[in-house]
């Protein structure tokens, strides 16, 4: 049970942004829940590429006897991950200064109405 | 947003060329130690972010203008697929690496194992690790300028 | 306690169970099953690339089309951003 932490850290991440996407009304913690959701992920594509006893894969500190190196390729697609999270979260914050300008509050029940 | 005061201030003029410096040795350094272009383009953007908290936006606004920043932006995107146009013309596949072993800027291949290698390696890696830097520097910034704008200037009509 | 709450809270608990259960059925962290392209990747990057970073010759090397798609989502987030707040601006 102990060698599955990191997937249970994974799991406690989705979940907590889970229910901050549910059960909040202020729209800022909503927000802040799709966050979590996207670090969550991003961990897990990282814990995916660890080999027991390796090292990180730069080839100046490699040591000497064995061989072992990490897998380079996860951390390169979670590079990406990384910079389509702030894009999201760039667009996602102008659209709530759009919404307070336009309604005056920023409560989730109350910003119903279609058209003005 | 408004300024800060005088100590603040003077502290953030003394430390901006410093957190720039190590960002753009974060950038330069990319094929040898962790790192890269998105990871000093993050910390330079955060510098110029600080730099816009500290002295408040009406300052900033003053002397530097959207449309220049729009500028070296299109400069990375243009040298990125440049670059790789470039790979197209002289190696006959799009993306290819021209530079490794010529003796032309950035040829000289390290030895194989470990030990540690001067910056004259790597090929085309350090040309696009540059472009991408300028291009995320500029786009970051841009974005929380426009931010502080939009927020100052709706205060400034409302009252 | 409304009708949408009770439907929010059973949703909740059928995704947790869900995650937790698949959680503890993971293969055991640092075992890997198969791994022949990044065994590659790591005996020949020196020779190919030329640097001495792994994942930077991934990144702008053996995939650079991702990180073509990914200066690409930059650029539309940006011009976005700048597009909303330019009619706020005009108003």
């Amino acid at each position: 049970m102990i060698f599955n932490i990191p997937y249970i850290a994974v799991v406690a991440l989705i979940l907590i942004g889970l229910y901050a996407i549910i059960f909040k009304r202020n729209l800022i913690k909503i927000v802040i829940g799709v966050t979590l959701i996207e670090s969550g992920v991003n961990l897990f594509l990282i814990t995916l590429g660890y080999r027991t006893g390796s090292v990180a894969p730069i080839y100046t500190s490699k040591p000497q006897g064995a061989n072992i190196m990490a897998l380079p390729v996860p951390q390169a697609l979670t590079l990406t991950s990384i910079v389509i999270g702030v894009a999201v979260l760039a667009l996602m914050l102008s659209l709530v200064i759009f919404i307070y300008r336009h309604y005056g509050t920023l409560d989730v029940k109350k910003v119903r109405r279609l058209k003005e | 947003m408004t300024e800060m005061s005088k100590i603040v201030k003077t502290i953030t003029a003394i430390t901006f060329p410093f957190v720039t410096i190590y960002g753009l040795y974060i950038i330069m350094h990319g094929h040898l130690t962790p790192g890269g272009g998105f990871q000093g383009g993050a910390v330079v953007a955060s510098a110029c972010a600080m730099i816009l908290v500290a002295y408040g936006s009406k300052w900033v606004l003053d002397r530097v203008k959207e449309k220049n920043l729009s500028v070296f932006e299109s400069l990375g995107a243009i040298g990125f697929i440049g670059i790789a146009f470039f790979g197209l013309i002289f190696g006959a596949v799009f993306f290819k690496n021209f530079l490794v072993g010529s003796n032309f800027l950035f040829g000289i291949i390290p030895a194989s194992g470990s030990g540690l290698a001067d910056i004259n390696t790597g090929g085309v890696l350090p040309l696009m690790n540059l472009a991408v830097g300028l291009k995320v520097i500029a786009g970051l910034f841009a974005i929380v300028l426009v931010m502080a704008y939009a927020t100052t200037s709706y205060k400034e009509g409302k009252k | 306690m409304s009708k949408r709450n009770i439907v929010a809270v059973l949703f909740f608990c059928l995704v947790a169970v869900f995650f937790i259960f698949a959680a503890l059925l993971m293969h055991p962290f640092g075992e890997i099953e198969e791994s022949s392209m990044d065994d590659y990747i790591i005996n020949n990057a020196q020779q190919d690339t030329g640097a001495n970073n792994g994942v930077t010759s991934v990144v702008f090397d053996y995939r650079g089309f991702d990180t073509l798609g990914e200066a690409t989502i930059l650029f539309t987030a940006v011009a976005s951003v700048i597009m909303i707040f330019r009619r706020l601006k005009n108003d």
